[in-house]
């Protein structure tokens, strides 16, 4: 099972719980088990099927390129952080 | 292709860690390179830009009639000449921009939001002719209050600059209230609250950070052709030229393949040419003209009408043990925006206590609109604001329980699986290395000495961190028919990058830096290439340099294999040539390989593209600085300036010692001397180097730059990225010196002898 962490401003939608333990093959399907147990947290971090763009995506400590469609495995912990830039 | 970057590191290096000149060095030095105020095409028009006068104003009515029948005037454009575009947020360039919102920053629409807001644009037969055709533009404005203040933008009765803007992430209740904070976000880990009934010391401060402007030499240019068919071509000065394509793509509604941009010879950029300004404006008045046009800023619009980094404003609380352990660490963090949203708050906040290992942290990040201009990156943007905060309260409690600040930083050093604000744990990472570095550095234990009269001396330290960047970068190597390699890159050069790219190159085809011709290509001639920004270049491109090398080594196995008529397993890439794994002694040189090319298969060309973001490796970096206060004056000089960086591999360790001084530099000056100043009804002041007051060679000692190679494990030669993150320390460094001499703890930035006058005054 993977542990999904909820965005402190997404916990309102969790009943305050701060993390999700869930199973799938791909970020996309962590996330579609989140919704289904806590509604409103998927529409709070996609759109048109990809994630926000303001949002990205950390699978075990690394933000992955692949976004919604990033592998995971049964022990991967998954963070919605914001995109990272640079000067 | 794909890399795998522990099997392929080599253990010891041939020209990597080397310190070659650099190829466009003689040209720069002898002015033969061409930046783009230097281009210039037959029927060349030149361009001015109508600016506002006002911070805040409606836009009543634009006039253009005077200014049209101008004898000389070809072309006058306004807002009314872009399209609309979708009120959106999309990922563009780095990160994600609202489109409607890069428009109206272009050309304002129906409002003025700052002082030199960009109104209208005129092309002429010479620049005195569209000078004088802009004065002749009549604008018509309804004046409205400013809000220049981050704070006093924040407050219910502020003026408010975007009637359709709701705050994202904010209370529910005011979902329907227009208001300048466009986003609240909030970071969590632990249990804050525990954290602090465990410390046995608190503190609790607010700082205040001006905006500051990154003060590139070179000011923002772009010439502008366009073709009868509508093909448009750009050269401009920019960190990213697919993103200057992309950006004007989608303000102007024109198809990606329909654009055209050449990067020119770049003249600084430390993020504020990661956007766009002009470019769609010579674009537009180019079309309409049916001439090539020029626009070159003048200092004023650069420093009026680009984007600077944030001013801020930031509460934090921190708590230690009397053994040292910083126990809790609760922060908001307030950005100014300028006129559009998209502040670096949030980047601050998950920068500012990453050298920590600290259990429990809570931050709360705000984005907020003023009548300022909108603010863009500035090397690590948003971390040296809440370093500055951060870093001073770790002094001030290190002090407090008796502890040397040092050895407190040391003892909570963040380390391979601390966990960061917003998540994510940190991976192989080189903070307690730094730390010890500098611990055991000449300057930790040289005598500090007294100063005469009413001069006091002082030490500080503080540290920084940045997350560095991956992204997308291509680069294509071609082998030419004498054994010599022409490396192409789409990553325009602000810091050596083509040099070290071609080290990359050289140490891969065992070939001398100087037989390898770096050269970084427009958007037609390499494949996408991601900005030239968040420290990402060396790392990403060099990924994607190596790579191609493989590639190339394949190919050359190939054709020895093939001219010997063996399997490409017998034979092996070695030092610049092909072996025989069957037939002793058989070798062929690249150079052979290269010059019988024709016959084997015709031009050896290696190419890679690489999506670099599982190969980021974060940067540490600290400064220890030694000042002199006069306590009279309030004035402060550096007088001794030691920096310590991780940078995984030096690939050329005196570009690598460059961005550590540059940015200790940029640093020093934020934190002593540099502001944007406004009057009340937001006119900015300042806007010229005269005024807005730079570091010079005479205001600063000697920058030492210490190294240490930490190897990111990501990458193939440990490189982390080097660009930013030595401006994150320095103002923090600054104020815990002038703490350490003088008992005052000044909070503010800059750090100018009036503020600190004011600190010593009420200093307990």
């Amino acid at each position: 099972m993977s542990t999904v962490f909820i965005p402190p401003a997404l916990r309102r939608l969790t009943g305050g719980a701060e993390r999700v333990v869930v199973s799938g093959a791909t970020v996309g399907d962590l996330l579609d088990a989140v919704d289904r147990l806590h509604p409103g947290v998927r529409d709070a971090l996609v759109r048109d099927d990809e994630l926000a763009p303001h949002v990205a995506v950390s699978v075990d400590d690394v933000v992955a390129p692949a976004g919604l469609a990033e592998e995971v495995t049964e022990s991967s912990e998954v963070h919605f952080v914001p995109p990272l830039g640079g000067g | 292709m794909s890399t795998n970057p522990m099997e392929e590191a080599p253990r010891e290096y041939r020209v990597i860690g080397t310190r070659p000149i650099r190829h466009d060095g003689i040209d720069k030095v002898t002015g033969r390179a061409v930046y783009g105020a230097d281009v210039s095409l037959p029927g060349l028009l030149h361009g001015s830009v109508v600016r506002s006068p006002h911070a805040h104003a409606r836009i009543l009515s634009i006039d253009t009639s005077r200014a049209a029948a101008l004898p000389g005037v070809k072309a006058i454009v306004t807002s009314a000449d872009l399209p609309e575009v979708r009120d959106r947020e999309e990922a563009l360039g780095e990160g994600s921009t609202n489109p409607r919102h890069l428009s109206h920053n272009i050309l304002a629409h129906d409002k003025v939001l700052y002082h030199g807001h960009a109104v209208a644009a005129v092309a002429a037969t010479s620049p005195h002719v569209a000078a004088e055709a802009a004065g002749l533009i009549q604008v018509e404005y309804e004046v409205l209050p400013p809000v220049l203040d981050v704070r006093a933008a924040m407050a219910d009765d502020a003026p408010i600059l975007h009637a359709d803007l709701r705050t994202a992430g904010g209370d529910p209740k005011k979902a329907g209230t227009p208001s300048n904070v466009a986003m609240i976000t909030e970071f969590e880990i632990g249990d804050v609250e525990a954290g602090f009934a465990a410390a046995d010391e608190i503190i609790e401060r607010t700082f205040d950070t001006a905006m500051v402007h990154q003060g590139y030499i070179e000011p923002h240019n772009a010439v502008a052709k366009v073709d009868p068919d509508g093909q448009a071509t750009v050269w401009c000065s920019t960190q990213g030229a697919f993103d200057v394509r992309h950006l004007c793509a989608e303000v102007l509604g024109l198809p990606l393949s329909k654009l055209r941009v050449y990067p020119a010879e770049i003249g600084g950029g430390f993020g504020g040419k990661t956007t766009i300004y002009l470019e769609p404006l010579a674009i537009l008045l180019a079309r309409a003209s049916g001439h090539p046009v020029k626009l070159v800023m003048s200092r004023s619009d650069v420093l009026r009408a680009t984007g600077p980094t944030s001013g801020s404003h930031i509460r934090v609380k921190m708590g230690v043990t009397r053994d040292g352990t910083l126990t809790a660490v609760d922060a908001s963090l307030a950005y100014e925006a300028g006129a559009y949203p998209g502040s670096p708050v949030r980047m601050g906040a998950m920068c500012m206590a990453s050298p920590f290992a600290i259990e429990n942290q809570r931050m709360v990040a705000y984005d907020v609109c003023v009548n300022r201009p909108k603010t863009a990156a500035y090397r690590a943007p948003g971390a040296t604001n809440a370093a500055f905060a951060c870093e001073t309260i770790v002094d001030e409690l290190a002090r407090k329980i008796g502890m040397d600040p040092l050895e407190l930083r040391r003892k909570n050093a963040a380390h391979e699986g601390t966990p960061m604000v917003h998540g994510p744990k940190h991976r192989r990472i080189g903070c307690a290395e730094l730390l010890e570095a500098a611990q055991r550095s000449d300057h930790a234990s040289a005598p500090l000495g007294n100063a005469d009269g009413p001069r006091k001396r002082g030490r500080g330290f503080a540290t920084g961190y940045w997350f560095n960047a991956g992204l997308q970068s291509s680069a294509t190597i071609s082998i030419n028919p004498d054994g010599t390699a022409s490396l192409v890159t789409g990553s325009p050069d602000i810091g050596g990058t083509r040099t070290s790219c071609a080290m990359m190159a050289a140490e891969e085809l065992g070939l001398p830096v100087e037989l390898v011709r770096p050269s970084v290509a427009d958007t037609d001639s390499i494949g996408l290439t991601d900005v030239t920004g968040g420290s990402r270049v060396t790392l990403a491109t060099g990924l994607a340099v190596h790579d191609a090398a493989q590639d190339v080594k394949r190919q050359l196995c190939e054709r020895a294999a093939r001219t010997w008529k063996c399997a490409i397993e017998e034979v092996r890439f070695d030092d610049g040539g092909v072996d025989s794994l069957v037939q002793d002694g058989e070798r062929l040189s690249l150079a052979e390989l290269a010059k019988g090319a024709g016959r084997t298969g015709g031009p050896i060309v290696g190419r890679a593209t690489v999506n670099a973001q599982r190969n980021v490796g974060s940067a540490f970096g600290g400064m220890m600085v030694d000042v002199e206060v006069d306590t009279e004056t309030g004035r402060v000089d550096v007088t001794r300036c030691t920096v310590f960086q991780d940078v995984g591999k030096a690939i050329h360790p005196a570009y690598v010692e460059g961005q550590m001084q540059g940015g200790a530099v940029q640093g020093i000056g934020w934190a002593l001397n540099e502001e944007y100043v406004y009057d009340d009804e937001g006119h900015l002041e300042n806007d010229g180097f005269l005024d807005y007051r730079m570091p010079v060679a005479l205001d600063l000692p000697m920058i030492e730059p210490v190294i240490i190679e930490v190897a990111n494990p990501a990458h193939p030669y440990g490189v982390r990225g080097v660009g930013e993150v030595s401006i994150v320390a320095p103002p923090a460094a600054i104020a815990n010196a002038i703490a350490d001499a003088t008992g005052a703890r000044v909070e503010s930035l800059p750090m100018s002898p009036p503020r600190v006058l004011a600190a010593l005054h009420t200093r307990p």
